[in-house]
């Protein structure tokens, strides 16, 4: 079975550490996304598990097999890489086959001129291009068997890349940022098919990219990294709700969260000169961190009872009106970025550059200082609204 | 890169040093024989350092034979001015084909390429016919005047100016700038890698060229590096090897030094024409 | 030179092109004409004089010129110098070319499979390219000697036969093919240094991954390969540079012993100016300049068909 599974990975490039101690367990058949800023070390551990690296220090197994001593070609794994490495000068036919070539033909099948007439070479070579044929048929590449990879468009020859992938039936399919070299409307479209390549093909993939909302609509799972460590494995959703970290939580998600820096005072906390009656444990510390979603916040009118505990005041600077919604971007004084609010385009109407708005929101989420989750939050006394989830 | 298993550095460094010594053997011999008297030259037994030093005898009696330093001052006048008459045609005539646009542009680009195609030897007989009626031979000038015009050096200008971003023109001539002022205070800046790297390799041929002023040139005072060779092996009669040596040595020395100084600029200079 | 050809802000007269057009045209002869000028003078006029010469009869310092037709190859075809000339032009190519390529290649293979020394290997390898050919073929000559020269020194110590390697004419042509290889060794091995950097690094990668990860399957399916349009441009270039073998014949061997060294520049250099025999140097010109055009067309046909990478 493809279970895929990192113990204690470690690896510096001379003396700068890239990653950090990194475990991961990958079920069969799981889509697991690597995502992270650029220089998170994505791509070292995608590369080490692919064999074209090695880690200073740690263990990977794919299954039962350990396969660290393992050259690539041993590990049953397939790579599509970000430039696509097809072979410029083998038609799309021989880039397709030469994996399955590689492995079935001995040495002397192979050769050149004579490779034809050897004993068994016919045969073989004729089981590997129905072979050929069968994974190109899926992926629309039957017309295009005989052409060159400079004759292909860009998505054209990314099918080819995951065709030689899925040619030899892997255990485990690596993507490194297959995307990127394509166009914004393509791109959506390929990430479609590569989500329904997976549920075909029921295999374990491990993609690569620094793209968030690729990794959040793809993937069963998602590892965010960050500095060379693993901050975060779990499914979209709940990396999203629950976020383990303040980074976390400020890398998923469009427009940023909002981060509030916060005191303790009697009965709660003072947040940007207005008082919050929410609640932390001691190991938050004292000058903990508060995060609120844009789309939590509500316009609080004036001159209304408070309908949510959580109250921000401050000038409106700036409005992005986006159709279905409209973008607050409200300057709070004591916060150092624009708290913005994603409302219903009705709540902005009356509102005018540089009036007083009054923002607030019954759902946040704590950190301390480091940044560390702090899951049991509460609001004390009135109305027990939506809370934070534990 | 994968690390290499010892057996094999080994192996690449025997390999790579043995043939690299045969490359430099001839040099290290030319300078071990221009310091040897001729007993030591002819003697049976081959020794790299002398035993009894005529190093002195062999260079003095080399200067003295032939205007050894005029050979090498008339290489270095030669191609300095063919590398500036070259630079001062070709780079006005490459922007004009890789971002102006006039009538004769395709067709004067096909001739450019169809001279590309010509060895230089092919032109000699009737250049040497019309220097002859000019009475331009055996003057620096029948040196210089061919060589004034390098198909190759506005081929390679061309390729290189056509990346310059046609924004910057646009610019530069909303500033004010002429279309002359363009080529010499934009294009030039821009493109001064592939400048330097075909002016290394005119320098080079131009200093080497042996074929055009042997037939050019009788006087030794004109003469340009090679051709002082000759004359110099000739006047020798060819067996004083000691002094002949010596009189290589020096006129090999100016190249072989520039190269070992701008090592990386010479064979990236190389690497770069033989990409475009 | 023309100075201030800036374009004209706006339109004055209403012309067939645009002010601004007609200018930019004045600017693109201006600049262009000179070398334009000096291209025909000094090349295209010349190389098509050439070939008028080859259809007269004149010799250097004659008064009168008289159309001879096809005379001149009528007679090079009938001269037995030239085939001889011919043949060893060939034979010097067939000797110097695949030699300098593919130790050239090797050597560039062996500098970029290791870390160590690549660049005093460069240089040992690039230096002879950058000598005066004239003044080292004298210490060639030298180390040809039949008793004194290090060659026959060095054969006779491991026990191989010596012979005076300039004189004989067996030996004479490829005595001079080895100071040819000597120095097209490193520019060859320039030029595939370069093609060999050209080689995505992720080719190998993928290769890896799909099952080719020896040396040997790394070079037959990766490296070859991609080095096809580099293998055409150096052997194509070393040819036409073989082609043009004239410094050495013309100091150590002057076209002997026999006519064993004459190669086709140099019966023209002693046709044409020892002989004065202009018109016929002209024809024996034109005869080198097809050969060298043929080399070219082949690689441009191979480079076509080959190079379809994109």
């Amino acid at each position: 079975m493809a279970r895929l599974t990192l113990t204690g990975i470690r690896k510096s490039f001379g003396a700068t550490a890239v990653l950090h101690d990194v475990a991961l367990d990958i079920h069969d058949g799981e889509f697991v996304s690597l995502v992270g800023p650029s220089g998170c070390g994505k791509t070292t551990l995608l590369r080490i598990v692919a064999g074209l690296d090695h880690a200073d220090q740690g263990r990977i197994a794919i299954g039962d097999t350990v396969v660290d001593a393992l050259p690539p070609k041993a590990r049953d794994i397939a790579m599509v890489f970000q430039s696509y490495a097809l072979y410029p000068y083998m038609t799309v036919r021989q880039n397709l086959a030469l994996p399955l070539v590689m492995r079935r033909l001995s040495r002397a099948q192979r050769l050149p001129l004579l490779g034809r007439w050897w004993p068994g070479a016919g045969a073989r070579r004729a089981a590997i291009d129905a072979e050929v044929q069968r994974v190109a048929a899926p992926l629309g590449l039957a017309p295009l068997l005989d052409r060159r990879p400079a004759q292909l468009s860009g998505g054209q020859r990314q099918r080819v890349a995951l065709g030689r992938a899925m040619v030899r039936q892997p255990q485990v399919f690596l993507m490194d940022e297959p995307l990127s070299n394509l166009d914004a409307k393509l791109r959506v479209a390929t990430r479609t098919e590569i989500a329904q390549l997976h549920r075909r093909l029921e295999a374990t993939f491990v993609y690569v990219t620094h793209d968030q909302v690729e990794a959040m609509t793809m993937s069963d799972r998602v590892a965010l990294m960050m500095d060379g460590r693993v901050l975060q494995f779990a499914p979209p959703q709940h990396i999203y709700d629950d976020p383990a970290d303040l980074r976390v939580a400020q890398f998923i998600g469009t427009p940023q969260i909002n981060t509030l820096p916060a005191t303790r005072d009697e009965g709660g906390l003072t947040v940007a000169g207005r008082h919050w009656p929410l609640a932390l444990p001691p190991e938050a510390g004292a000058r903990p961190q508060l995060a609120v979603r844009p789309e939590w916040w509500t316009v609080q009118p004036a001159g209304t009872p408070q309908a949510r505990p959580g109250v921000v005041e401050g000038t409106l600077a700036h409005q992005e009106l986006l159709g279905a919604e409209t973008l607050l971007h409200v300057r709070v004084d004591s916060v150092a970025e624009t708290v913005v609010a994603r409302v219903d385009p009705a709540q902005a109407r009356t509102l005018a550059l540089g009036a007083p708005v009054s923002l607030a929101t019954a759902r946040v989420l704590a950190f301390d200082a480091a940044g560390h989750r702090v899951p049991q939050a509460e609001w004390m006394g009135v109305r027990r609204l939506a809370v934070a989830h534990g | 890169m994968r690390p290499r298993p010892l057996w094999f550095r080994l192996l690449r460094h025997a390999l790579l040093a043995g043939l690299g010594l045969l490359m430099v053997l001839p040099f290290v011999l030319m300078v071990s024989i221009s310091l040897k008297p001729a007993h030591e030259i002819f003697a049976p037994e081959f020794r790299l350092l002398p035993e009894q030093w005529h190093a002195w005898q062999n260079y003095s009696l080399a200067f003295a034979k032939q205007p050894l330093g005029r050979y090498l001052l008339n290489g270095l006048l030669v191609t300095a001015c063919i590398f500036a008459a070259q630079a001062l045609f070709a780079l006005p005539c490459a922007y004009a084909l890789a971002k102006l646009r006039w009538r004769g542009r395709e067709t004067t680009f096909v001739f450019v390429l169809l001279a590309l195609l010509v060895p230089p030897q092919v032109p000699a007989i009737p250049l040497y016919i019309g220097l002859w009626h000019l009475k331009l031979l055996d003057t620096y000038a029948a040196l210089i005047l061919p060589s004034t015009i390098s198909v190759f050096g506005i081929f390679l200008m061309r390729q290189f100016f056509r990346t310059v971003p046609d924004d910057l023109l646009h610019a530069a001539r909303l500033d004010g700038l002429s279309e002359f002022a363009i080529v010499w205070r934009v294009m030039l800046p821009t493109a001064l890698p592939a400048l330097v790297a075909f002016g290394l390799l005119s320098l080079v041929w131009n200093w080497n060229d042996f074929f055009w002023p042997l037939l050019v040139i009788q006087t030794d005072t004109l003469a340009t590096p090679p051709l002082g060779v000759v004359f110099f092996a000739n006047a020798e009669a060819g067996t004083n090897y000691g002094p002949l040596m010596a009189a290589a040595t020096v006129i090999t020395a100016p190249l072989v030094i520039a190269f070992l100084v701008a090592q990386r600029w010479f064979i990236d200079g190389v690497t770069m024409t033989a990409v475009k | 030179m023309a100075d201030a050809m800036s374009l004209p802000a706006a339109a004055a007269r209403p012309r067939r092109r645009a002010p601004g057009a007609w200018a930019e045209a004045l600017a693109g002869w201006t600049l262009a004409g000179p070398a334009i000028v000096l291209m025909w003078l000094m090349l295209l006029g010349p190389a098509v004089g050439v070939i008028g010469l080859s259809f007269t009869d004149w010799t250097f310092g004659a008064p009168q010129i008289a159309w001879a037709g096809a005379a001149n190859y009528v007679e090079l075809w009938g001269d037995r110098v030239f085939w001889q000339s011919l043949r060893n032009t060939l034979a010097y190519v067939a000797f110097t070319v695949p030699a300098s390529v593919f130790l050239g290649l090797g050597v560039a293979l062996l500098i970029e499979a290791g870390d160590r020394g690549r660049g005093l290997y460069r240089a040992l390898f690039f230096l002879p390219v950058t000598s005066t050919l004239l003044a080292m073929a004298l210490v060639f000559q030298f180390a040809f000697h039949p008793t004194v020269g290090l060659v026959n020194q060095a054969l006779g110590w491991l026990g191989l036969p010596t012979t005076d390697w300039l004189k004989n004419p067996d030996t004479a042509l490829y005595a001079l093919g080895v100071i040819g290889i000597w120095q097209a060794l490193g520019l060859n091995m320039v030029l595939f240094l370069a093609g060999l950097k050209a080689i995505p690094k992720d080719l190998y990668e993928a290769a890896a991954i799909d099952g080719a990860d020896g040396a040997w399957d790394r070079f037959v399916r990766v490296t070859w390969p991609m080095l096809g349009p580099s293998l055409v441009f150096v052997v194509t270039i070393t040819a036409i540079r073989s082609f043009q073998v004239f410094d050495t014949v013309a100091v150590l061997t002057e076209g002997g012993p026999n006519k064993a060294t004459s190669v086709l520049l140099y019966q023209m250099y002693q046709e044409g100016f020892s002989f004065l025999r202009s018109a016929y140097a002209a024809a024996l010109t034109c005869v080198f300049l097809a050969f060298v055009l043929l080399l070219t067309w082949a690689q441009t046909r191979l480079l076509d068909r080959r190079a379809h990478y994109g």
